[in-house]
């Protein structure tokens, strides 16, 4: 199989590659995740019980609270953040804590990026570029 | 972005290096949201607990915070959110002292920078009210969402960096909410039935905030006759900002800037959802009841005003709340004041409750806490807290508030 190209907005952060961790839910750091142990918390969430750790993190869109700004950069700063971030669509807390945290973080993609991206894919982020790639 | 004379010297460090890294972060989020300049700010509110800012955030803090006096120093009045610790109470919480060790480490930090400690998510209410028009940078949603709505300010979701940069740089991109163009109505609202207790209020802000669910989208409700208190606001708003991730409502005849529907929607108005009764009761159904027991019952989220605090005394007053449960209210310092010297707060530690100041429930390390007092099934008056909770392990219950009294006093939940 070939790799898979998917346009967005022009992001924040550095290229990154690594395996992709997608629901089609939405994301909070404050009310989904156990940050100390670096997976997913919150019952009704799709991925309560996944590691988040290292992976590509899809989701659909940014809710809740103003805490996840602080929390990316603390989160990056133990080891125990995402790789990148992937959204529809972002709210400006999601980019502010980017930005803090450097994290690579893109939204506003050709497409519904939690139904292009599969569970354990290979994915190349290039928040410079505005694209990501699905590597086949 | 295009920048004036005056931050493009700000970027080449002339002001400073906190000031030179501020508005490079913000120009980073300006370009991700196609921002096209910077607009000036009136005011800060400032949202950074310790157990978001981590070791890590606070240990940032403390090094911007190391720079001479007139580098670190902010431009506009910077006000601060809820604390993760109240240092009067947290030994009897069972929170341990390395989180007030560090807590006190971030309130050095930020009183270097000449920010005023009022750790409190109600400023609207309490300590600078913005006012209409003005630009302003808050962080809690609960608060932006009050500031834009209600008070007609302006301003996006800033979260704690975010905020910080726009206190040291004394402004913020021009983006969403700052737009008119961002505060326009895409969502329609009827309610049938007018919510009469505030937890009806913040159940109505939870079902339209699942019912709209971005931060781009300005919900519009229609139907609601007189205008609510204050304190409906706040728990309306503070639950479809935790719900939706929604920054700004309108709602017609009594909102500043919908005197009628043509203010608010440009072009065809989008079809409206009904809202009555049933599906208020179907969003407090969705929570259960505590029939075999509460552990804990929370008054906070957002933090309570001293009208909220009058009402839980008046309820209180000569009753005791039953050994197996534990009762918190959480205010500002200000408040607490207020409540200490009217008696309020002497009314409710009598019948056994625990009155907080400066912090709020969720944001004091809730998970850690509830682990060491046993607390599991929580019952509260507040939308956006049972919202919010159930991540930190508990069993979250919504009730009004003289349910929650009557079930802190029998140690459990009735029909």
């Amino acid at each position: 199989m070939s790799d898979r190209i998917v346009k967005a907005h022009v992001g924040i952060g550095s290229p990154v590659t690594a395996t992709a961790l997608v629901a089609s839910d939405d994301f909070s750091a404050r009310y989904d995740l156990d940050r100390l142990e670096g997976v997913f918390s919150r019952p009704a969430h799709k991925l309560c019980g996944e590691s988040y750790v290292d992976k590509i993190l899809v989701l659909n869109t940014a809710k809740g609270g103003v805490a996840t700004a602080w929390m990316l950069y603390e989160m990056k700063s133990r080891g125990m953040a995402p790789a990148a971030l992937l959204l529809n669509a972002a709210n400006p807390i999601m980019a502010q804590g980017a930005a803090l945290a450097d994290l690579p973080f893109m939204d506003r993609f050709e497409t519904d990026i939690t139904a292009a991206i599969k569970n354990g894919d290979r994915v190349t982020v290039d928040p410079v570029a505005g694209t990501v790639t699905i590597h086949g | 972005m295009r920048l004036t004379d005056y931050e493009q010297a700000m970027l080449a460090g002339k002001f400073g290096e906190p000031r030179r890294r501020a508005l490079e972060q913000q120009i980073k989020v300006g370009r991700f949201f196609d921002a096209e300049d910077f607009v000036e700010i009136a005011q800060v509110h400032l949202m950074a607990d310790t157990e978001s800012l981590g070791e890590a955030g606070v240990a940032w803090l403390e090094e911007l915070a190391s720079f001479p006096e007139e580098e670190r120093k902010v431009r506009v009045p910077t006000v601060t959110d809820p604390r993760g610790v109240d240092f009067d109470a947290y030994k009897r919480l069972g929170q341990q002292d390395a989180w007030a060790a560090l807590e006190q480490r971030a309130i050095d930090a930020f009183t270097a920078m000449h920010f005023l400690m009022t750790d409190t998510c109600i400023n609207y209410q309490t300590i600078f009210p913005p006012a209409f028009g003005e630009h302003v940078a808050f962080g809690d949603t609960g608060s932006t969402i009050y500031a834009n709505s209600v008070c007609g300010a302006r301003s996006n979701f800033e979260g704690g960096p975010s905020a910080l940069a726009a206190a040291l740089t004394g402004r913020t991109p021009r983006y969403g909410a700052h737009l008119d163009s961002g505060r326009k109505g895409t969502h329609r609202f009827v309610v049938k039935d007018r919510p009469k207790t505030l937890s009806d209020w913040g159940a109505l802000g939870g079902v339209v905030g699942r019912a709209t669910g971005s931060y781009w989208t300005v919900p519009v409700l229609e139907g609601i006759e007189g205008a609510p208190t204050s304190d409906e606001l706040k728990h309306f708003g503070a639950a479809l900002a935790s719900y939706g991730s929604v920054p700004l409502f309108h709602m017609i005849g009594v909102t500043p800037e919908a005197h009628d529907r043509g203010d608010v929607f440009d072009g065809p108005m989008p079809d409206p959802k009904t809202i009555g009764q049933a599906d208020i009761d179907t969003f407090y159904e969705g929570f259960g009841l505590h029939e075999d027991g509460v552990d804990v019952v929370v008054f906070a989220a957002p933090q309570q005003s001293l009208v909220e605090m009058q009402a839980l005394a008046g309820l209180l007053k000569g009753r005791k709340i039953s050994d197996r449960t534990t009762l918190i209210a959480a205010t500002s310092p200000e408040i607490k004041s207020a409540c200490d010297r009217l008696g309020l707060t002497a009314t409710i530690e009598e019948a056994g409750g625990i009155v907080l100041k400066g912090v709020c429930f969720y944001q004091m390390y809730a998970r850690e806490i509830g682990e060491a007092n046993g607390w599991k099934r929580l019952l509260t008056n507040s939308a956006k807290l049972a919202n919010i909770i159930a991540g930190y392990g508990y069993e979250p219950v919504l009730a009004p508030m003289g349910k929650c009294i009557d079930a802190a006093c029998a140690g459990r939940m009735s029909k």
